[in-house]
């Protein structure tokens, strides 16, 4: 139990990695923030058939490890295959990483890494 | 039990044998607690693993019908607004919290969320058509995430507990598989050890006795032997001293004390 107190009591955003459309919508919500102008960081990305995956790890390691202010990364499913190994090798409990479904990429079980762990430990 | 058996390296003396009872005692009653922790904690997970895979396929739904209010926009403005949406998102309105729960002492963090009043970066957002279709995808969305906020918290817990609950076991079984059995031979070996001096001990004792007992008739074999050759000695003697106490009956006047 590593996870002190301070560790995510400042953590106060969701960041996204997804599609344009499931982006959009997020931000629609109101999720979207932009840090103050020095570094201008966006707490999201959108990703197309031309982003490669190194920009996906890049954004995933982004805000996963380097900033402290993120509580939950949302990352389409898709994209989240894309760069599968990272995310089931991450295993911290903070900030958590959710799978969402795209609009036209329905959502697979099968194929999230919380999931597949529940079934693995409830041998299903 | 043989002597190179799994035990600690202790003397066997009475006080290391209070020490390694002591010890037991110990080990059962925190493999016992333990072992209940494991049990309370075990009950949660499964309970939120329950929660977890239906919430994910809620989310599945939400999600679509999220999806399909965004498209109502599209079709409305009449163009793509993605591109827009994203250059003037600024401030997070929606934000989360995070709080803890107490499970048996393994601290959870819950996410909540929360709205922040009084910036809305999406003020112009079909301002010219479609205005109405903009406000409800945005409360449809709000929606969704608060869902997958709930969601991540379900997950957050799984993890940590998932975790926690390793742990745990593992305690538990080192307790129940290598402290238990290394302690109980302890006590065997301690207990064989001081048996064995006790009966050395007996023996010593027995093997000093007898040769008290040999000395003792030895002696008295001696003395009655003396006895008996002053006897033959003193035999007229005391024959004389048995008159003694006659005499002393028999005794005229004896003289006077005068204090």
């Amino acid at each position: 139990m590593t996870t002190s107190q301070a560790d995510f009591r400042d953590r106060q955003f969701l960041a996204v990695i997804g599609d344009e459309d499931s982006v959009t919508g997020l931000l629609l919500a109101g999720i979207g923030h932009v840090t103050p102008p020095p570094d201008n960081q966006k707490n999201f990305l959108v990703v197309d058939a031309k982003t490669d995956n190194a920009a996906i790890e890049a954004a995933f390691e982004r805000f996963t490890t380097e900033r402290k202010d993120i509580g939950i990364v949302l990352i389409n499913q898709h994209i989240a295959d894309r760069i599968r190994h990272r995310i089931d090798t991450y295993t911290q409990a903070f900030p958590t990483v959710l799978e969402i479904p795209s609009k036209d990429h329905p959502y697979d079980p099968e194929k999230d890494s919380v999931l597949r762990r529940v079934r693995r430990l409830f041998g299903e | 039990m043989s002597g190179a058996a799994d035990r600690e390296a202790v003397f066997p003396t009475r006080q290391s044998l209070g020490i390694m009872k002591a010890k037991l005692q110990g080990a059962q009653t925190g493999h016992d607690l333990l072992k209940r922790k494991s049990e309370a904690l075990t009950k949660r997970f499964r309970e939120i693993t329950r929660r977890i895979d239906e919430a994910k396929r809620k989310m599945g739904r939400v999600m679509q019908i999220a999806s399909l209010s965004l498209a109502e926009v599209t079709y409305a403005v009449g163009g793509n607004i993605g591109y827009q949406i994203q250059e003037s998102a600024r401030s997070a309105r929606f934000r989360i919290r995070a709080k803890q729960d107490n499970v048996s002492g393994v601290l959870l963090p819950a996410f909540e969320s929360y709205l922040t009043e009084g910036n809305n970066d999406f003020a112009m957002t079909g301002l010219g058509k479609g205005g109405q279709q903009v406000q409800r995808c945005r409360e449809t969305y709000a929606r969704a995430v608060e869902a997958l906020v709930e969601l991540a918290s379900l997950q957050t817990a799984f993890v940590i507990l998932d975790e926690v609950i390793k742990v745990v076991n593992r305690r538990v079984n080192a307790i129940e598989h290598v402290i238990i059995p290394r302690t109980e031979n302890t006590i065997k070996y301690i207990n064989s050890e001081l048996d064995e001096l006790d009966r050395e001990e007996f023996y010593r004792l027995k093997k000093v006795a007898n040769k008290k007992q040999r000395d003792t008739a030895a002696d008295f074999a001696e003395m009655k032997k003396r006895k008996e050759e002053r006897e033959d000695e003193n035999q007229a003697p005391e024959q004389e001293a048995q008159a003694g106490p006659a005499d002393i009956l028999a005794a005229e006047e004896d003289e006077d004390v005068i204090f």
